[in-house]
C-alpha cells in the first residue's frame, strides 16, 4: 500500500496492463512527447515506445474509430480523450458503432475497447471545457461506464476496464487527478457494479460518483453534527447499475439523495430515482432529491461557476429537507 | 490519373489468368447480378423488408476487387454490401436469410440487409452511416501493422463519403502511419438523389489522394479485370509497408438508390448509356476473346440461378429468432 495519487494511480494501472497483455496500446491527442494533457501517460513512450503510446492528429472521430477497429482486430487499445468535451465529435463511432458491432452482427464482432476521458467543472474553463457528460453513454446500450472517485478505485475500475470484453466509457473527474489515497501495489481490481457503501447510515441515503463523492462525504459529516446520520453510497460504476445496493440502503433510511455533477435535467439522478422509486417506493418518507449541476452552460466567472455547480451546501439542505 | 496504364494493366490480367480464374470472376458477377434480382423479388413480396440497397450494374467493383485479395485480407463496406459479401465467400444461403431476417443469416437476424458480417470470411461488417466504416479501416490496419501480419484491409464506399470528415481524418490517419488500407470509392455518381457535381467541390474523385500524399487512381469499375488490376498493386504497396491507397472506380447502379427509389431524377437515356456497358455484358465479350464459349457462361448462369434459389429457399424456411433471445448480445458476458 502507497498513498498515491488519482493520476499515479492511473498511470500505474496503464503500465501494469501493457506490461501484462501485449495487446493493450494507448492512443490519443499529446499521450506520448507531451505526458497526457493531465498528464496521466507520462513517462510512458519512454517505456514502451512510439508503438504503444500513440500520439494521434487531432482527429477524435477516426481516433475513437480506429481504436474500435483495432479492437475487432484483436487489439486490446486504450484511447484517451483530450477530454470528453472533444469525444462529442467522436460519438458517431461510440454510440453507431463501438456500442451496436456486438449485437447487430450477431454476437460475432467483439469490441474490447476502453476510452478514458477527463471531465467535469469547476476549474474556470467555461461552457465548453466544463462538461460532465456520463449521461449521454449511460443512456446508450452495450458501452458499460466506469466514473471512479478514488485513487483506488481508479487504478482497480481501470484494470477491470482492461480485461472487460465491452467498449467502456472511463471518465475521470478533472479535480480528483491530485487526491492522494491508499492504493494497493500490484494487482488490484475492482469489479463493475459493486457500488462502495463508504459510510454506514440510518438516516439518509446519499448516492453519488466521481468527485462528488467527496462532498457527499464533507456533507455527511456535517450532517453528523447536526444529528443527521447519512449513509453514502460511491456507485463507482453507472453500467452496470448496483441498484440494489441503493435499494437496501433506502429500506433502511426511507430517503434517497443523488448527487452528480451532470445537468439536473435528465440526468444520471433522474434514472436513479425511477429505479428507487420502481424498487422501493413504500419505503420512501419524502421524494428523491437531486442535487446537481444547474441547467445552464458553465459560466466562466468564478462566483457564477459556484453556483452552477453542486456544492456541500446544496447536499446539506437536500439531506435536512427530506430527513 | 492512369487511366490508359489501367486499361493496359486489365489486358495484360486477361492473359495471365487462367481460365478457372476469369470463370470464377463471370461466376460471381452473375451471382450477385441474379442473386440482386431476386432480392428485389422477394421484397416486393414482403419477405423482405426494411431498408434495402441493391448492387446491380457495380458487380465488378466488388468482384474485380476482391479477386485481387488473399482469403485472410478484411473486407469492411456499407449498406450496400450483399456484392462485396458474396464476393468475399460468404455462402448466399445465410446472407439471404439475413435479409429475410432469420435465426440462420450471417447476423442472427439482428443485421438485415444493411448489417452483414462474417467473422471467418473477414467480412468486418456492412455499415448504414456513411462514412462510418472508414475509421474501422483504419483501426483494423492499425491491428494488422501492430501485430506484424502480411494482410491488407479493403474499405469500399461511396462517393456520398467524400465530403465527409471521416474520410478525411481517416486518409490522413492511415497515411500517417502507413497503414495497410486499400480505399475503394464506388462513384456511381449519385448519393441518393444528388449529383456528386452538387455535392462535391472536385469531380475526379481519386485526385483526393494527392493532399494525402498517396497514390490515386481511376478505373472503369464496369471492367473486372481493370478493377482487379488496381488493388492487386494497391494490395502489393499496402502489404510492403509502404501505406494506403485510394482507387476510385467509376461505375452505375442499375437501380434506385433503395428499393423504394423509383430514381426519377435520372434520364432514361443516361441509364440506357450505362445498361450498354453492363460489367456482366462487357465480360461475357472479353471472355469470348479468350474463346471462352457462351454456352460455358450459360451454363454458370444456370449453376448460379439454382444456387440463388437454393438460398431463397434456405432462408424462407428457416426459423426466425426467438423474441426470447432480442436481449441477447447486447454485451459480452
Ligand atoms: C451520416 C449519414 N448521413 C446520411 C445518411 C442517409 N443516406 C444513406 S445513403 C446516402 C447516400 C450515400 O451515397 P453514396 O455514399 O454515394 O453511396 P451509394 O448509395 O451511391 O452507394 C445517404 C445520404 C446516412 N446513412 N448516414
Ligand atoms: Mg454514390
Amino acid at each position: 500500500m502507497a498513498q498515491i495519487s488519482y493520476r499515479e494511480a492511473l498511470n500505474q494501472a496503464i503500465k501494469e496492463e501493457m506490461d501484462r497483455d501485449e495487446r493493450v496500446f494507448i492512443m490519443g491527442e499529446e499521450v506520448g512527447y507531451f505526458g497526457g494533457a493531465f498528464k496521466v501517460t507520462d513517462g510512458l513512450l519512454a517505456i514502451f515506445g512510439e508503438k504503444r503510446v500513440r500520439d494521434t492528429p487531432i482527429s477524435e472521430l477516426t481516433l475513437v474509430g480506429a481504436g474500435v477497429g483495432a479492437a475487432m482486430g484483436g487489439l486490446r487499445p486504450v484511447v484517451e480523450l483530450m477530454t470528453v468535451n472533444f469525444g462529442l465529435l467522436a460519438m458517431d463511432q461510440i454510440v453507431n458503432h463501438a456500442a451496436k458491432i456486438h449485437y447487430m452482427f450477431g454476437g460475432q464482432a467483439k469490441v474490447p475497447l476502453v476510452i478514458r476521458a477527463p471531465q467535469g467543472g469547476g476549474h474556470q474553463l467555461g461552457a465548453q471545457h466544463s462538461q460532465s457528460l456520463e449521461e449521454y453513454f449511460v443512456h446508450c446500450p452495450g458501452l458499460r461506464v466506469v466514473i471512479p472517485a478514488t485513487p483506488a478505485d481508479a487504478k482497480g475500475l481501470f484494470k477491470t476496464a482492461v480485461r472487460d470484453d465491452n467498449p467502456v466509457i472511463f471518465l475521470e473527474h478533472e479535480s480528483l487527478y491530485g487526491m492522494k489515497g491508499e492504493v494497493a501495489d500490484g494487482e488490484h481490481l475492482v469489479p463493475f457494479g459493486q457500488a462502495n457503501v463508504l459510510r454506514a447510515g440510518s438516516d439518509a441515503t446519499i448516492v453519488s460518483y466521481s468527485k462528488c463523492v467527496n462532498d457527499a462525504l464533507k456533507a455527511a459529516e456535517a450532517l453528523e453534527e447536526r444529528g443527521v446520520d447519512a449513509e453514502v453510497i460511491d456507485l463507482r460504476t453507472l453500467n452496470p447499475l448496483d441498484i440494489d445496493t441503493i435499494v437496501e440502503s433506502v429500506k433502511k433510511t426511507g430517503a434517497a439523495i443523488v448527487v452528480y455533477e451532470g445537468w439536473r435535467t435528465g440526468g444520471a439522478g433522474a434514472e436513479i430515482a425511477a429505479q428507487i422509486y420502481e424498487a422501493a417506493f413504500d419505503s420512501l418518507d419524502a421524494p428523491v432529491q437531486r442535487v446537481a449541476s444547474m441547467d445552464v452552460p458553465m459560466p466562466y466567472n468564478r462566483h457564477l461557476e459556484a453556483a452552477a455547480l453542486p456544492s456541500v451546501e446544496d447536499i446539506i439542505r437536500a439531506v435536512e429537507h427530506v430527513v | 490519373m492512369a487511366l490508359e496504364r489501367e486499361k493496359h494493366l486489365a489486358e495484360r490480367s486477361l492473359l495471365t489468368l487462367s481460365e478457372s480464374n476469369l470463370l470464377d470472376l463471370y461466376r460471381l458477377m452473375s451471382l450477385i447480378r441474379r442473386f440482386e434480382d431476386r432480392v428485389a423479388e422477394m421484397y416486393t413480396r414482403g419477405k423482405i423488408t426494411g431498408f434495402c440497397h441493391l448492387y446491380a450494374g457495380e458487380e465488378a467493383v466488388a468482384v474485380g476487387a476482391i479477386h485481387a485479395l488473399y482469403d485472410k485480407d478484411y473486407v469492411i463496406s456499407t449498406y450496400r454490401e450483399h456484392g462485396h459479401c458474396l464476393a468475399k465467400g460468404v455462402a448466399p444461403q445465410k446472407v439471404m436469410a439475413e435479409l429475410f431476417g432469420k435465426a440462420t443469416g450471417v447476423s442472427h437476424g439482428r443485421g438485415g440487409s444493411m448489417h452483414l458480417f462474417d467473422t471467418e470470411a473477414r467480412f468486418m461488417g456492412g455499415y448504414a452511416i456513411v462514412g462510418g466504416g472508414l475509421p474501422l479501416a483504419a483501426g483494423l490496419g492499425l491491428s494488422i501493422h501492430y501485430k506484424e501480419e502480411p494482410e491488407v484491409v479493403c474499405c469500399f464506399f461511396g462517393d456520398g463519403a467524400l465530403p465527409q470528415g471521416a474520410f478525411h481524418e481517416t486518409l490522413n490517419l492511415c497515411s500517417l502511419w502507413k497503414l495497410p488500407v486499400i480505399f475503394i470509392c464506388e462513384n456511381n455518381f449519385y448519393g441518393m438523389g444528388t449529383l456528386t457535381q452538387r455535392a462535391i467541390c472536385q469531380q475526379e474523385l481519386y485526385r483526393f489522394a494527392e493532399p494525402y500524399n498517396i497514390p490515386g487512381v481511376r478505373v472503369d469499375g464496369m471492367e473486372v479485370l481493370e478493377v482487379y488490376g488496381a488493388v492487386l498493386e494497391a494490395a502489393a504497396r499496402a502489404r510492403e509497408g509502404v501505406g494506403p491507397s485510394l482507387i476510385e472506380a467509376v461505375t452505375y447502379r442499375f437501380r434506385g438508390h433503395s428499393m423504394s427509389d423509383p430514381a426519377e431524377y435520372r434520364s432514361k437515356r443516361e441509364e440506357r448509356i450505362w445498361q450498354e456497358r453492363d460489367p456482366i455484358k462487357r465480360f461475357r465479350r472479353r471472355l469470348n476473346e479468350r474463346r471462352v464459349s457462351g454456352e460455358v457462361l450459360d451454363r454458370v448462369d444456370r449453376e448460379v440461378d439454382a444456387v440463388v434459389e437454393d438460398a431463397v429457399r434456405f432462408a424462407d424456411e428457416s426459423a426466425e429468432p426467438p423474441i426470447s433471445e432480442v436481449a441477447k448480445n447486447v454485451y459480452v458476458e
